[in-house]
């Protein structure tokens, strides 16, 4: 439980807009251990999606260093960083992000078509299994326009899956959805984060998400403000039975 | 990245918007198939020209008179009255490589015959012509060099004057008709030749001696020209040179005047009507080659708008592995399989439409392989140069903004 999965030493991003240059990132240290389910909170520009897209290997840092399983990210040319996003990084958007127009089991497939690895008998088994993970398995030919945004969702985190990478990233991940199905996604990651191990670092707005995680990370302005490991874990499960029957709106 | 993978990726992009592959392929498919229906009547045109040129013997010499400068005035070469009987004598003595030799006095004219009249041509030769002019009787004889030498008023008549002078059940041989009120009796009756490379009907014609035309009908002295034939093809070019030095002695031109004749062999008609209708070939091909551009041109906007327009699914594809090559392989292959199977859409109806214009128009046409390796090559390769430059595009895209964009 303690190995290193990430590990980032004054990490910086400053964008350049002109002659203004707008630093994003003020030097940021912490680790993240194998198994552990982080949740990054901070205020509207604080820096979280940026951070993620640094750890996500979709940006590279201005300064300091990224170690992603041991290897330095700075060191990694544009298709190395691609390789690694597709095996080593499950991402959850926002807004899903799925192709329009294509069935829920052609959306979880695609991280596996760039994987030359895995055949294509393969990639349609993984791709079935990670649908019943997510609970969508009578859903597999379904349109992303014939699923509600939850089930969306967990298309996404079924593709996010798919690749069995070392950790998944979500940018507020439920965001779009309302308390009920934010409940289930987030019972979702701690399944995933308990039975199958995956580290998970999930960033949220909601003070009531980060309680499901195991530690959360606070940024302010840039920089780290706390880093608390979270004592009393809830269960989304026992959070989304205590939820009165219909809350919608 | 396979690329097996690859193409399926394209191809359920493609499927996701069938409609808009479509329309862009129908440039491409016009294209294609303009350059091909256009290919196959230029190159159909060119081989029966060609072909009909040679049926009418290949070794055929035409001499036309031709006005000089040297009187100062330039006159109308038919106006011209240079080519006389003796020059046909002087021929006909001295000429070594030439096999036969007729005088050709021509007009039009009205012919009648009862109650009927057509508007005919009347060509005044020489025995020999039908040799040359690989001219064969149907029915009845040729006039002979006696009928030259008495000018009698016989002749032969070609197939549609027949068929406009006389009922089915008449027989036209010993009848008399009238060529601008002169009585003559028929003879014979020449057997069809159809059409000529020019569309002119070949069967629209009297043959009657030279003699009688030139007497009885034109009250003329001259030729209007004079047909030969050389000994063989090959033979064709030497015999020129000798016609030319024979006649311009006979004319008695000076070493520097300008020959008052014109001498041209079959051959060279030959080429000169093919590499004008090879002209008309290339030209029609590339108007039609334009509108293959044209096809090409509106596959890079489309997927100029396509790589816009999936921006976010790009962003997407980058931040779950595909590198750039990935992308830029994707986005060509799909504007390669929209020109290919335009191309071969096109290719199709290029045939089509070609056995089309065979069979309504009766024109003759040649299906060329090479016109239909070369038109998909083309379009295979505008696939490739017009999609590259989106495809490449979409390659460049940093992940994160494409993400990003709405
Ligand atoms: N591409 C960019 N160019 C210039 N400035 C940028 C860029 N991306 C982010 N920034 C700036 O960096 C800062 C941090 O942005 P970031 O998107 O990381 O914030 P955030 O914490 O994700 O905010 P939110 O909660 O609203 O999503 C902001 O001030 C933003 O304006
Ligand atoms: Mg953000």
């Amino acid at each position: 439980m303690s190995e290193k999965i990430l590990q980032i030493q004054d990490l910086k991003r400053e964008f350049r807009m002109g002659t203004e240059v707008v630093r994003a990132l003020k030097g940021l240290s912490f680790d993240v251990a194998a198994g552990e389910f982080v949740t990054i909170m901070g205020s509207s520009g604080s820096g979280k999606t940026t951070l993620l897209n640094i750890l996500g290997c979709l940006d590279k840092p201005t300064d300091g260093a990224y170690l992603l399983d041991g290897v330095n990210v700075k060191d990694l040319n544009r298709d190395e960083l691609a390789r690694f996003r597709n095996v080593k990084i499950g991402f959850v958007f926002q807004s899903y992000n799925l192709l329009p127009r294509t069935s829920a089991i052609e959306n979880v497939e695609l991280p596996l078509l760039y994987n030359p690895a895995i055949g294509s008998k393969e990639r349609r088994e993984r791709a079935i299994h990670a649908l019943e993970a997510v609970k969508l398995a009578e859903r597999l030919d379904h349109t992303p326009s014939q699923l509600s945004g939850g089930q969306q969702q967990r298309v996404a985190i079924a593709r996010a899956l798919v690749n069995e990478p070392v950790m998944i990233l979500a940018d507020e991940a439920t965001g779009n959805l309302d308390t009920r199905t934010s409940y289930e996604i987030m019972a979702l990651m701690q399944e995933l984060n308990q039975e199958q191990n995956k580290t998970i670092i999930f960033v949220t707005h909601e003070p009531d998400i980060a309680a499901f995680s195991s530690r959360t990370v606070m940024l302010r302005d840039g920089k780290l403000q706390t880093d608390t490991q979270n004592q009393a874990i809830k269960s989304a499960r026992e959070a989304l039975a205590a939820l009165p029957e219909s809350d919608d709106y | 990245m396979k690329v097996a993978n690859l193409i399926r990726i394209a191809l359920r992009a493609l499927q996701r918007n069938k409609l808009r592959a479509f329309l862009t392929m129908l440039g491409i498919i016009i294209g294609v198939g303009a350059v091909i229906t256009m290919m196959s009547i230029g190159e159909g045109s060119k081989q029966s020209i060609q072909s009909s040129l040679s049926s009418m013997g290949s070794n055929m010499i035409t001499i036309q008179p031709q006005s000089n400068r040297t009187g100062g005035v330039r006159i109308a070469s038919s106006e011209v009255q240079v080519l006389t009987l003796s020059d046909v004598r002087v021929l006909r003595r001295d000429a070594t490589l030439l096999t036969a030799i007729s005088p050709q006095a021509s007009t039009n004219g009205q012919v009648i015959k009862g109650a009927m009249n057509w508007s005919t041509s009347l060509q005044g030769v020489s025995p020999e012509y039908f040799d040359i002019r690989k001219l064969t009787v149907r029915e009845g004889i040729a006039f002979t060099e006696d009928d030259v030498r008495s000018a009698a008023k016989v002749c032969l008549l070609g197939q549609t004057v027949v068929e406009n002078l006389f009922g089915s059940n008449e027989d036209p041989i010993g009848q008399i008709i009238r060529f601008n009120k002169i009585p003559f009796q028929v003879i014979g009756i020449l057997a069809a030749k159809g059409q000529s490379s020019f569309g002119q009907d070949q069967d629209d014609v009297i043959i009657a001696p030279y003699t009688t035309v030139q007497k009885r009908v034109l009250a003329i002295t001259h030729f209007q020209n004079i047909y030969a034939s050389a000994v063989s093809e090959e033979a064709s070019e030497a015999a020129t040179d000798e016609i030319v030095r024979l006649l311009r002695e006979n004319h008695r031109l000076r070493p520097e005047d300008e020959d008052d004749f014109r001498v041209r062999t079959q051959a060279e008609l030959i080429n000169t009507l093919s590499s004008t209708s090879s002209m008309m070939t290339v030209l029609l091909t590339a108007v039609a080659g334009i509108s293959l551009v044209i096809g090409g041109i509106g596959i890079m906007n489309i997927m100029y708008v396509s790589v816009t327009e999936r921006t976010r699914e790009i962003g997407l594809r980058m931040s779950i592995g595909a590198r750039g090559m990935d992308i830029l392989m994707q986005f060509l292959i799909e504007a390669i399989m929209i020109s290919v199977t335009g191309g071969l859409i096109g290719v199709f109806l290029g045939i089509s439409a070609s056995l089309l214009v065979a069979y309504t128009l009766g024109w003759p046409i040649v299906i060329s392989q090479s016109s239909i390796v070369l038109s998909f090559l083309v379009c295979a390769f505008t696939g490739v140069f017009f999609g590259y430059y989106p495809a490449q595009k979409a390659s460049r895209l940093d992940p994160i903004e494409a993400l990003r964009y709405e």
